[in-house]
């Protein structure tokens, strides 16, 4: 997916919605900042997520960091090859490395997450 | 207040180290990675600036008698150029800091710990008593180095105008790097061989350069934390603190009630009867980390908080440390750990984790 084109959470996540399926990841800002992952941990396909609140984990040897979700939905389609291989995540976050697919209420909108732009300024910000 | 900064800093910094706030120092926490810095101490050498660790030096007619009276362990019974480990207790017997101690023909040395380095420097100052002794805190003008792994000695052939293959385990040599002085130890925290250098902070740069060129790999805090962990050495702050006695802390051996007089040696005596909870070690199943704070369950009650846990890069498996009373303390005994709301596995088991292969 094109970077550009993505909406973005505060947190790091990025989604992209499509119908009523919102594809949600990491920001490759956030993927740089991960080392050394030991463990994703990720929701089921079924179960029920809400904008805001901690839908997995990510371990690494030093810390362990919560997903939060950007928008609120069931869980449609776990993305297990990352999860198995977080390479996927490091080398691949906008691509191969997204997490979970959540559907959502029809009529949703990501007009709450922030445009590339923003997002842009808030890394900047956060970088040093 | 700024953080403050060692000789190293501007090295880390142009080579990418991450740097994280550390006990007031600005410190490299990694460099490529900690599972690869891990595993080049464990198979290789690695190289550490631990130049926030605390230096000081004591001459003067009654130094040793100070030492005697602040350090748990045995200073009298030390050879000259000999390091050993012990403790700093306050009356209650609670740990203020775990210290190297080196004895010179000359004089005495201590090393210790970055966050502790200020307190100490208090404490010795206050139980100096009538004593003769002049205490320098030689900590921001030189540097420390530590070289750590199975080919750290080797590496540093022809270095030193004193050869280090030659120093015993726990022994350190006066010695000189390029016609100044320095002190070479044959110590470290990584559970492997190595050496632990210190050098007039002007000189750090050159000699970690040479270190580099002779093949050792930087390594960051992040790496050293997962190192010591494996090798079950305690860390301040998380396995000591004032509120625990070394003797829980499994440490009695570095304790001799038997020397005489020192501060905190009447509570220790009495501690010893009595049952407190003690320091453990157990292996975690599963693939997420008990973390500090995770409750410790057995049987679903809780006994006790994890003072460090990871994942063990050499072992390949989630290892963890925690106070718990004694009747749990033995190897083999099932516990549960809470890891953020899940419960998972425990197995006590033997201390250390794990042990370098002999040579």
């Amino acid at each position: 997916m094109d970077p550009k084109t993505l909406r973005y959470s505060k947190t790091h996540e990025w989604a992209s919605l499509s119908g009523d399926v919102v594809t949600v990841g990491i920001s490759s800002f956030a993927a740089d900042q991960l080392q050394d992952i030991t463990f994703i941990k990720l929701p089921a396909a079924g179960d029920d997520v809400a904008a805001d609140r901690s839908f997995g984990e990510i371990e690494t040897v030093k810390a362990v960091s919560d997903l939060y979700s950007p928008v609120s939905g069931t869980v449609a389609e776990v993305n297990q090859p990352a999860a198995d291989n977080p390479d996927l995540i490091k080398n691949a976050p906008f691509g191969d490395g997204w997490l979970v697919k959540v559907r959502v209420a029809p009529g949703s909108t990501l007009n709450h997450l922030q445009s590339y732009d923003d997002y842009q300024k808030q890394v900047a910000s956060e970088a040093h | 207040m700024e953080n403050l900064r060692t000789p190293l800093f501007d090295w880390h910094v142009a080579h990418k180290a991450k740097m994280v706030p550390f006990c007031g120092w600005d410190m490299p926490v990694q460099y490529t990675g900690i599972i690869d810095e891990h595993a080049t101490v464990r198979t290789s050498a690695g190289l550490f600036d631990i130049s926030h660790m605390g230096r000081l030096s004591f001459g003067g007619p009654n130094a040793q008698a100070l030492i005697e009276h602040v350090f748990t362990n045995s200073a009298g019974g030390m050879k000259d150029f000999q390091v050993r480990y012990g403790l700093v207790c306050n009356e209650s017997g609670g740990i203020l800091d775990d210290v190297l101690v080196y004895r010179w023909p000359y004089g005495w040395a201590m090393v210790v710990n970055a966050s502790n380095r200020e307190k100490i420097v208090h404490w010795l100052n206050a139980n100096r008593g009538g004593r003769n002794v002049e205490m320098i805190d030689q900590t921001l003008d030189t540097c420390m180095i530590a070289i750590q792994g199975p080919k750290a000695v080797s590496l540093c052939a022809g270095m030193f105008e004193a050869d280090p293959s030659q120093l015993k385990y726990y022994y350190a040599s006066p010695t000189r790097y390029k016609t100044k002085p320095c002190v070479v130890s044959r110590t470290g925290y990584t559970g492997e061989d190595g050496l632990e250098v210190m050098i007039g902070k002007a000189q750090a740069v050159e000699i970690w350069d040479d270190f580099i060129k002779r093949g050792a790999k930087p390594c960051g805090l992040g790496a050293r934390d997962t190192l010591r962990l494996e090798a079950a050495m305690p860390l301040y702050g998380h396995e000591l603190s004032e509120t625990l006695n070394p003797l829980q802390a499994g440490l009695s051996w570095a304790v001799k009630l038997e020397k005489g007089e020192f501060v905190g040696r009447a509570a220790l005596e009495k501690s010893k009867a009595k049952s407190a909870p003690v320091r453990v070690g157990f292996t975690v199943e599963g693939k997420r980390s008990a973390r500090e704070g995770s409750l410790v369950l057995s049987n679903g009650k809780e006994i006790g908080k994890v003072t460090s846990g990871a994942f063990a890069p050499t072992l390949q498996c989630q290892i963890a440390m925690a106070y718990v009373p004694a009747e749990f303390a033995l190897v083999g005994t099932k516990l549960q750990v809470d890891i953020r709301g899940d419960k998972a596995d425990a197995h006590v088991v033997k201390l250390p984790f794990y042990q370098r292969p002999k040579p």
